[in-house]
């Protein structure tokens, strides 16, 4: 879990925030309403997302709250792998 | 030419014809036959003349896309008035600064967004009256206008007569000096594109239009009233299910739409994630796009899973909407390396391509695209300034329209597009002036000195990098940045990159240096 927070970290800081400190980019971070993650960088994370941990999102996965923190972001993922 | 000379006119046609045919209909959702939007429509006008609005007024929406939005845009224009369209999804002191910018009468909203809007509109003073739907009623527009009816009843009124040269709609752009400009639009200009539209496609009155583009872009007018002249159904797509691609195709196949009209963007989020080979999409027979280039390999993608439908190029900015298009060869080899034509001039307009001192080129020399003809819009919304830069009048009285985009005429395919005379960018279709972008930046307190440029992108067309230098003692986060600009600008003109730097560079003559950040970026 720890690791999947991180990847997703490391992931929306190199892509999205280049040049930021990883520090201000806490668990808790709106990640929507703030502007960071727009409709396009969305779908870039989930298929990161995808390949690197082989699970797949559903499109209601995308909706508004499940993918509004690193923290839910992770969330997610590591429920999708115990499937 | 239609004989029709009103917006207005087109669904009272529709709906003597086709009264029990679906008009408008939802996903999943509510639908609506002509003669109930005619009727709603109807009542919409009785309650905005009620309410002061007169022939030659503004009325303003700020709306999710609904079957409340299209009784609206039905009952302004019934009601002899424009209709401006605002972005719901964008600031509202934004949407504030449009609507006291045309001084609307009376402003149509939702619950949600009611409170917001109001407080913006009161900093600038402005208070038009408001009508605020709640969208969480099963049948919003017809409970709002039934309560009103008891508390303050609306007599019924004929409708408006209006002329082609009545204003129709004003679209507000991105501007250039910070604040959006708008585009004031007649009802001729609207008929002659329609017209146009009417004879190059030929629609049917069993098409299924799909409407993606929210209504503050020039696309909806397509969507909307070639639908509604036609006899047929015009598909909601809301702003949340236009920007998921698997739900946005499962949509699209489970509607049968078979006319679509969006951004490339839209059509390679489509290819690229939609998951389309799970649905059927064999009711698909024409696809329009316009906006911004469509990469040929974005557009091969789609072509292998759409492999049906007939392809459009339609270019033209909102002062003129669509002027030129081009049909993709349906077999003919594609250079990947190349771009689409924006094509040919659509009659009767007339197209120019002229040099920097206003002369015309020679065929195939590089200038900018000068469109002449009824499609013409009549000037921006109280700027003259701007309006006489953008318009050019020959020797025989002709007033040409400068787009500001140089293109070369082929003489196989028409013109090709190959770049902005200006720093105008296109994002995800929407046009977006860097300039606007650095005086969102500039009015933080916190920023001492902003530049924004935009470089080419493989994926997305382009990517918007803003330079920031902050005042002393201060240090901005880019997620700080980010912040601020989501609440300050439209989410399509958020930078997708920041650098923070201790000072622009500058030229000798003290202006920022353009050249040297593109080649920092």
């Amino acid at each position: 879990m720890d690791n999947v927070r991180e990847l997703v970290r490391r992931f929306i800081l190199d892509n999205f925030l280049p040049g930021e400190d990883a520090s201000n980019l806490t668990d808790s971070t709106e990640l929507k309403e703030s502007g960071i993650l727009d409709s396009m960088s969305t779908l870039k994370l989930v298929t990161f997302l995808e390949s690197q941990y082989q699970v797949e999102f559903e499109a209601d996965d995308l909706d508004a709250g499940n993918l509004s923190t690193v923290a839910s972001i992770a969330a997610l993922v590591t429920a999708k792998q115990r499937g | 030419m239609s004989a029709i000379r009103s917006l207005a006119g087109l669904l009272d046609q529709t709906a003597r014809e086709f009264p029990e045919k679906v008009a408008v209909t939802v996903p999943g959702g509510r639908s609506v036959t002509y003669s109930e939007l005619s009727a709603l429509s109807d009542r919409v006008r009785d309650r905005l003349v009620h309410r002061g609005v007169r022939r030659g007024d503004r009325v303003g929406l700020r709306l999710h896309k609904s079957i409340e939005a299209v009784a609206t845009i039905f009952g302004a224009l019934k009601a002899g008035a424009a209709y401006v369209p605002v972005d719901a999804e964008s600031p509202a002191a934004r949407a504030a600064y449009i609507l006291n910018d045309c001084n609307v009468k009376v402003v149509v909203t939702e619950r949600d967004l009611e409170a917001n809007l109001v407080d913006a509109l009161g900093a600038l003073s402005a208070s038009p009256a408001m009508l605020v739907l709640d969208v969480a009623a099963s049948r919003p527009m017809e409970e709002l206008l039934d309560a009103l009816q008891l508390s303050e009843p609306a007599a019924s009124v004929a409708s408006v007569e209006t002329g082609a040269d009545d204003i129709a709609y004003i679209l507000y752009t991105s501007g250039s000096t910070g604040n959006p400009k708008g585009v004031v639009l007649t009802h001729g200009n609207a008929l002659s594109f329609i017209d146009w539209c009417s004879e190059t496609f030929a629609p049917r009155p069993d098409d299924r239009f799909s409407s993606h583009a929210p209504f503050h872009f020039d696309l909806s007018i397509l969507d909307i009233y070639v639908s509604l002249k036609h006899g047929a159904t015009l598909v909601l797509i809301g702003e949340a299910l236009g920007k998921e691609p698997v739900k946005l195709a499962a949509a699209i196949a489970a509607e049968r739409i078979s006319v679509w009209y969006s951004t490339p963007s839209i059509l390679s989020l489509l290819a690229n994630y939609g998951k389309l080979a799970r649905h059927d999409f064999g009711s698909l027979r024409m696809v329009f796009f316009a906006g911004e280039v469509f990469p040929i390999p974005q557009y091969e993608a789609l072509h292998a899973m759409w492999p049906r439908p007939r392809y459009f190029n339609l270019y033209g900015p909102t002062e003129t909407n669509v002027c030129t298009w081009y049909e993709v060869p349906p077999d003919a080899p594609l250079d990947r390396m190349s771009t689409f034509p924006i094509g040919r001039i659509c009659p009767p307009n007339r197209g120019s391509v002229v040099n920097e001192h206003g002369d015309c080129v020679t065929v195939g020399e590089p200038g900018e695209l000068l469109v002449c003809g009824p499609n013409v819009m009549r000037g921006y919304w109280n700027l003259p300034d701007h309006n006489e830069r953008a318009f050019f009048t020959d020797e025989t009285g002709g007033c040409w329209y400068r787009t500001g985009d140089i293109v070369c005429e082929d003489p196989e395919v028409g013109y090709r597009y190959v770049g902005r005379r200006d720093r105008m960018v296109k994002r995800r279709g929407y046009r977006v002036e860097l300039g606007e972008i650095e005086a969102a930046l500039l009015r933080n307190p916190q920023v001492r000195e902003a530049a924004v440029i935009a470089l080419p992108d493989a994926e997305s067309g382009v990517r918007i990098l803003a330079f920031v230098a902050c005042q002393q003692e201060i240090t901005l986060t880019r997620i700080a940045l980010k912040e601020y600009s989501a609440r300050a600008l439209p989410p399509y003109m958020i930078p997708d990159l920041f650098a923070v730097v201790p000072a622009l560079p500058r030229t000798s003559t003290d202006k920022i240096d353009y050249q040297r950040l593109r080649t920092v970026a």
